[in-house]
């Protein structure tokens, strides 16, 4: 019988869970764990219903060399994820300009927000990342992804996981650690999952037919390596119960600010950096159809950035008890990082040279090269905010959230739609895009969306910083800390008006993807410059 | 895999490795991209030398500059110090009185205590000092405990009902809902919306006047004019702490509502809160 073994293991899986919901310590467990019980049931029947009862032997072997079903899965999900994150976050915008649309218990900031940043950076990054990862890996060493089924388990495990962490924040459930929020059981599920990834991910390589490791793949690798030893060390923790959602850290005080830094900075260094390099070093010379302009280059700013990026995290903890050793060597290790990070930018951007044109004629390269652009503009204003005289302006304030959501939006979103738009066409083998014309609007309001987001955050930023510091001549605080607050509801309203057109070009993009699917092609005037003009005759 | 071959369109040896159609080429790295790379390094080391940096066994190198940010903030805060301590000493040695008849002094302790008030009292106050449902505007006339400087400073000091303050202002309205019968509440409700504005019901108020002069004109004065001795308000403005109208008048009469407020002066020192009682008396209201 086919999936007998995985349905077998569904339903006792989901019997624990009732189980667990029977026995719980405390009502948020017991509710997550009803949350679970029906997730895996209906896992169970879905399976249960696609089963096929004939013996194993006679059923067609899947005879294409590559495995994309987890990869056209994981595309989908991507687009799902990111729809939803964006909803998230605009909600979330809102709730900041106008504070009555916070609806109490579930709904309110405090537990919408790391539903927002989880969907967006775990959910719609970490599909794209599984699922453009298959697909490099694949192609780039010719090989059939390794593990069989595992990739499925991979696939559907980390949907597991984003639906239990976001249940959890919902229901109240965390640990309080920026971006590692969800409580010990999911962790641990987490790890069984990424582990698996790993595996995957790894014997593919071993089983390469190529001699040498493209360079993507080592971005890649980078990436589940270290985020598999960053999860793992960061929520170390000792469940108060078994049978409970609460536990407590094994760190305590700074060393606990500490190691959340160093993981949280290594979130945004391995997941959002690394991997998504991973991404550009493949879909951009595949889509630009030129060579990658230096392989030296490649080399020397991988190995930079892996060794540099690690240390980078005290920054987040400048002017606090973190000693002032660990606050200097955060500092001058993001320093350092500006040109390993740029290197990426060069290879990606010089990539284009020789084909320049296709910005202007090919909206999913404009898209890139946005999206690179941005990377650029990030990692430079990354490492100037380190820097601590800048810092003690910068901290806290609206500034921050400008840098990463130029960070989020611009580079890791727009590389992210670049290589659905590549795939979608390629997966599901349909001639084109169901619509180029379509890819240009999500691509204008997605940049305008960024561009607003970000010129209003810095605004905000630097306005709160100086009112924070502003001393009248006898040296007395001129503003109290609720006028600061008070005086950002103007950017907070237009802040959320550029995520609400970021959101909307990703409902294009959504609507693009489903039509391509299903086959269809939009009868549209073709792009400038991709027909030749007519000629007058030779 | 494959042979080295020459781009075309840039003239640059390939690396010769080929990975689903994707070639390598052999460009050097840019030298600015190089040069900016070590200067950054360089400039990483000579910091590390200047700055606290290098962890050792149980301590780390303190840096040739031997700079500390605890010592930094310290040191920052013993210059502002010094640089206001003239007028504090002024403002420690004198009367809150006497800050009030000193020009220059009155002006350093209002911007002192409009400062304190930024940080201490707007939560409460709201931060024009307008106040809130429970919690009195400071800008106008009407003074619970008194609106001179000295109790002013006195309220401020000791709070308001406040447990942990012996000297701290204590009154409570008692529960008429266990004194009066239900009509004569209505009744006296009448009367005191009537004091201020309409009454909803204006033929009860006759028999409110009664029942105030009664049970109420004790504490609130015969006229309803309030007295600042006990805490007990002025009932004829139309300024109200909790809500305004016969319905909220009765609702208060039958079970009062008692705000509290902290006694400041253990918590911020006898300089803070007279600075804080001129910032307040600066405010319009100040008797």
């Amino acid at each position: 019988m086919k999936y007998g073994n995985e349905i077998v293991l569904l339903a006792l899986a989901a019997f624990a869970a009732l189980l667990g919901a029977a026995f719980a310590q405390d009502s948020q467990f017991g509710a997550h764990m009803w949350v679970l019980f029906f997730a895996l049931v209906a896992g169970a029947i879905v399976l249960l219903r696609t089963g096929n009862y004939a013996p194993v032997d006679i059923l067609a072997e899947d005879k294409s060399p590559y495995m994309d079903g987890p990869i056209r899965y994981g595309v989908i999900a991507t687009v799902f994820w990111g729809v939803t994150g964006f909803l998230v976050g605009v909600i979330v915008a809102a709730q900041l300009a106008f504070p009555d649309l916070n609806i109490e218990p579930w709904l309110n900031f405090g537990r919408l927000r790391p539903l927002h940043t989880s969907a967006v950076v775990f959910a719609f990054g970490g599909n794209a990342l599984i699922a453009t990862s298959f697909y490099v890996v694949q192609r780039t060493s010719r090989a059939r992804l390794f593990g069989g089924n595992l990739a499925w388990y991979v696939f559907w495990g980390y949907q597991l996981f984003i639906v239990m962490a976001a249940t959890g924040y919902l229901l109240g459930i965390t640990q309080s650690r920026e971006y590692a929020e969800p409580e010990w059981y999911v962790d641990i599920f987490l790890t069984v999952v990424w582990v698996a990834y790993l595996v995957v991910f790894l014997g593919t390589i071993l089983n390469r037919k190529e001699p040498h490791i493209y360079v993507a793949n080592w971005f890649y690798l980078a990436f589940i390596i270290t985020i598999a030893m960053l999860h793992v060390v960061n929520n170390l923790a000792v469940p108060a119960s078994f049978l409970g959602s609460k536990s407590y850290s094994l760190f305590s005080g700074v060393q606990d600010a500490l190691t959340q830094w160093w993981y949280g900075h290594n979130a945004v260094g391995f997941f959002l950096t690394a991997g998504f390099l991973g991404m550009m070093y493949y879909f951009v010379p595949k889509q630009v159809d030129r060579p990658v302009y230096s392989y030296r280059l490649s080399i020397i700013h991988f190995w930079s950035l892996i060794f540099l990026y690690i240390w980078a995290g005290p920054h987040h903890l400048h002017y606090t008890a973190l000693p002032d050793w660990a606050q200097t060597l955060g500092m001058v290790f993001s320093i350092m990082l500006w040109m390993p990070s740029w290197g990426g930018m060069i290879n990606g951007l010089m990539t284009l040279s020789g084909a320049w044109d296709k910005i202007r004629t090919d909206p999913i390269v404009r898209m890139m090269v946005v999206a690179i652009a941005f990377y650029g503009m990030s990692t430079f204003e990354g490492p100037m905010m380190s820097i601590k005289a800048v810092n003690s302006l910068s901290h806290y304030t609206e500034w921050t959230i400008g840098h990463v959501h130029s960070g989020a939006l611009g580079w890791n979103g727009m590389i992210t739609f670049g290589a659905i738009y590549f795939l979608v066409p390629r997966l599901w083998g349909r001639e084109r895009l169901y619509s180029m014309r379509m890819v240009t609007w999500h691509f204008w309001l997605a940049t305008l969306g960024i561009v607003v987001y970000a010129a209003v955050m810095w605004v905000a930023g630097i306005s709160q910083g100086l009112m924070w510091r502003e001393y009248d001549e006898q040296g007395f605080l001129v503003y109290s800390f609720a006028e600061s607050v008070a005086a950002m509801v103007p950017y907070y309203v237009v802040r959320t008006i550029g995520g609400l057109m970021y959101l909307a070009g990703a409902l294009v993009m959504a609507f693009n993807v489903f039509m391509t699917i299903r086959g269809h092609l939009r009868q549209e005037e073709p792009m400038p410059g991709t027909v030749p003009a007519l000629q007058p005759a030779q | 895999m494959g042979e080295k071959h020459i781009d075309e369109l840039s003239g640059v040896e390939t690396t010769g490795h080929e990975w689903d159609g994707i070639t390598e080429l052999n460009n050097p790295m840019p030298r600015w991209w190089l040069w900016t790379f070590y200067a950054t390094i360089v400039w990483a080391l000579a910091y590390t030398i200047a700055y606290p940096a290098w962890p050792l066994i149980s301590s780390a190198t303190t840096g040739v500059l031997g700079y500390s940010s605890r010592a930094d903030v310290t040191n920052e805060l013993a210059a502002a110090e010094a640089a206001k301590s003239t007028y504090v000493e002024a403002v420690k040695a004198k009367s809150v009185g006497e800050i009030l008849a000193d020009e220059n002094l009155r002006q350093f302790a209002t911007a002192a205590g409009s400062a304190a008030f930024k940080v201490n009292c707007i939560q409460c106050h709201g931060s024009g000092a307008q106040g809130s449902p429970g919690f009195p505007n400071l800008n106008d006339d009407e003074w619970l405990w008194g609106g001179n400087i000295e109790q002013i400073y006195t309220t401020i000091a000791h709070g308001v009902r406040f447990d942990g303050d012996e000297a701290t202002h204590v009154s409570e309205m008692p529960a008429f809902a266990e004194i009066l019968e239900p009509q004569q509440v209505n009744e006296v409700a009448a009367y005191v919306a009537s004091l201020s504005g309409q009454a909803d019901t204006p033929e009860l108020v006759p028999a409110g006047a009664k029942v105030f002069a009664d049970n109420c004109a004790a504490c609130h004065g015969d006229n309803a004019k309030g007295n600042k001795e006990m805490g007990a308000p002025d009932l004829t403005d139309a300024i109200a702490l909790y809500a305004s109208g016969q319905t909220a008048i009765a609702q208060q009469v039958r079970h009062p509502k008692h705000g509290a407020m902290p006694a400041w002066g253990d918590r911020l020192g006898d300089v803070k809160v007279k600075e804080l009682a001129i910032f307040v008396h600066s405010l319009g209201g100040g008797e």
